[in-house]
């Protein structure tokens, strides 16, 4: 009886999940009529528009993930040596993204940095792409955050620190050649987290009247049929692959931990 | 002049006084072990000397410089850590080039040095493994090689043989005395352990509550200890109640027994009770035959320890043991059996307050 409970809680749950899936593959295939094709997906990958705002988000993406290694790594870092009580605080710091919506965060950043402002971000295509980085860090900081606290969870940074010190070694060299080569993979897993976030984000860019993907997407989704469907599944493989990836990257560090 | 100089060393966590007024004077090449239990403070002085700790007061001084503002970074002071502290990320090698790197040697010096020291640990053959591909004792190898790498003025030992079983403990013990000696660095070693302290230090430091109880010799420390702390803490001691008869002339009561002891006891006055104290193998089974018996007791357990058999007496309340060496001859005595002990007129402390 128990083993037939857990079928029919297998199948509801692939049902749920799943079967909008395979609709919306379906529905991408069915541009011709009366026939399966990748018309859609064609027309997706031969659209200017698409290279644009998909090269442009992942450049986005790229400098989002350095920026975040840059601010999260040397913070994470410096909580655990020597700043532990504060941790607490920290961690319900980055946790805000999570409650404050990006519309929120993007209208402060408009309201903060105007072209009014002493520091007129909003007035130069430099600035709003720097605005942009500095939100999509923001919107990935509790998961950038929270996979890079897990790695020096496994590492005893203190010891380490104290070893590099011992040898001659500055902060600059101990969080370069000790601290971030042991927590790749917590870095590489909040990197593939942000990229999966900023390829889908459309608040942000979109009020920052930036050519991103997200309103690419809802662009094209406001006006065309099957293309939005194409575009979808194009964006769920990236978040997969993404996963994929990160699972990947796991296993291979797992390796070098083994004990003989 | 004294090479390594700690002077009125402080430090203080929060209203925490952990070191009290710490001074020591270190010559060149000396071995010297800080020896005490934990809290005591051994371990805090030797952060104080890498540059790990601030010190709320006094100086350090190596050959002469002024150590004490500086950071850990500037000191050129090797260490040594219990839980080993090799870089993960890195093989033997790397780990052990790591602190020549930072200093900017050139790569042929890098090669050379790194080639000598792991000939030094015998571990040449082991140079592309990493860390988690090596036992304990080797891992601890490879970080005392890398900790000499850079040629340090002094090496900090903290703990190193804690984590590791007692055999390897032991020859790397050794080992470490053996590389310490051949490259006449001197060198601080912290440990809780007396066995060890005493094997390889050429002075050992007792702390107890942040400060030296006493420094001297393995011999010293544990043949004429200045405190009741250091008498108890290092090996095993007896300690009995006597009656002072005579404290110029050395005589003192146990029981209705008169013994001479080597030397006056002063500070006391003659009818007062003192603590008397010996060691385990300052007491022997006396020949009653002979007349030497001083002490008659019951015996209460007899325990094999190896080479040796210990062996505890109620000496009239006084509960004290004995050692024998295990010979297969010997007559082992009973639970319950009357034995005399004759002690050693040498082996008896009168310990203070």
């Amino acid at each position: 009886m128990k083993r037939l409970w857990a079928w029919a809680a297998l199948i509801i749950g692939l049902i749920y999940f799943i079967l909008p899936l395979v609709g919306m593959t379906n529905f991408s295939l069915k541009m011709r009529r009366g026939e399966y094709s990748f018309d859609a997906y064609a027309k997706v990958f031969a659209d200017s528009r698409f290279h644009e705002t998909f090269g442009y988000s992942v450049w986005m993406a790229l400098l989002t993930i350095v920026f975040g290694v840059f601010l999260v790594v040397p913070t994470a870092y410096w909580v655990r040596l020597k700043l532990p009580y504060l941790r607490p605080y920290i961690e319900f710091v980055t946790l805000l993204p999570l409650v404050i919506p990006a519309i929120v965060i993007v209208f402060g950043y408009i309201r903060l940095y105007n072209t009014s402002s002493w520091l007129p971000l909003t007035g130069s295509y430099v600035g709003t792409d720097v605005l942009l980085v500095f939100g999509y860090a923001t919107l990935s900081l509790p998961y950038m955050y929270r996979a890079v606290d897990t790695g020096l969870r496994t590492i005893d940074v203190t010891t380490l620190t104290e070893a590099a010190q011992s040898l001659g070694a500055g902060w600059a060299t101990i969080i370069g050649r000790v601290i971030l080569p042991n927590v790749t993979v917590a870095v590489m897993s909040g990197a593939f987290v942000t990229f999966a976030i900023v390829m889908g984000e459309f608040t942000m860019a979109a009020l920052l009247n930036k050519p991103a993907f997200g309103p690419y997407m809802q662009l094209l989704g406001a006006n065309r049929a099957y293309e939005p469907a194409a575009l979808a599944v194009i964006a769920f493989g990236i978040t997969w692959a993404c996963l994929g990836l990160m699972q990947l990257v796991s296993r291979l560090q797992k390796t070098p931990q083994r004990p003989v | 002049m004294s090479f390594l100089t700690l002077t009125h060393l402080q430090k203080s966590f929060g209203t925490v006084k952990v070191v009290h007024d710490f001074n020591m004077a270190i010559e060149k090449g000396e071995f010297i072990s800080f020896l005490g239990p934990s809290g005591c403070g051994k371990t805090t002085v030797l952060r104080m000397i890498a540059g790990f700790e601030t010190p709320t007061g006094g100086t350090i001084e190596i050959d002469g410089k002024n150590q004490t503002n500086l950071r850990p970074n500037q000191r050129n002071i090797g260490m040594v850590f219990q839980a080993y502290a090799l870089f993960p990320n890195m093989n033997v090698f790397d780990n052990v080039a790591f602190g020549l790197k930072v200093a900017g040697k050139p790569k042929g010096e890098i090669e050379t040095r790194v080639k000598e020291m792991l000939k030094l640990i015998h571990l040449e053959h082991l140079a592309d493994r990493y860390p988690y591909q090596m036992s304990g004792g080797q891992q601890q190898r490879v970080a005392l090689a890398r900790a000499l790498a850079p040629k340090p003025q002094v090496l900090l030992l903290d703990e190193p043989l804690s984590a590791l079983d007692a055999k390897i403990r032991v020859s790397l013990r050794e080992e470490i005395r053996q590389i310490q000696r051949q490259l006449g660095i001197t060198t601080v070693f912290v440990t809780h352990d007396q066995e060890e302290a005493l094997s390889i230090s050429d002075r050992i430091v007792v702390m107890n509550a942040g400060k030296a109880d006493q420094i001297g010799t393995p011999g010293e420390i544990y043949n004429r200890p200045t405190t009741r702390f250091v008498a108890n803490f290092v090996g095993t001691l007896n300690v009995v109640q006597a009656v002072l008869v005579n404290g110029a002339a050395g005589t003192v009561q146990i029981g209705n027994k008169t013994l001479q002891l080597s030397q006056p006891v002063t500070g006391k006055a003659d009818g007062s009770s003192i603590s008397l104290a010996f060691r385990p193998e300052a007491a022997t089974l006396a020949d009653a035959a002979n007349g030497d018996a001083a002490l008659s007791g019951t015996v209460i357990s007899s325990n094999f320890l190896g080479s040796v058999l210990r062996t505890k007496v109620d000496l009239g309340g006084n509960i004290v043991s004995f050692d024998m060496f295990n010979q297969p001859s010997a007559v082992l005595p009973k639970t319950g059996d009357t034995v005399s002990l004759s002690l050693q007129q040498d082996g008896l402390m009168v310990l203070g307050d």
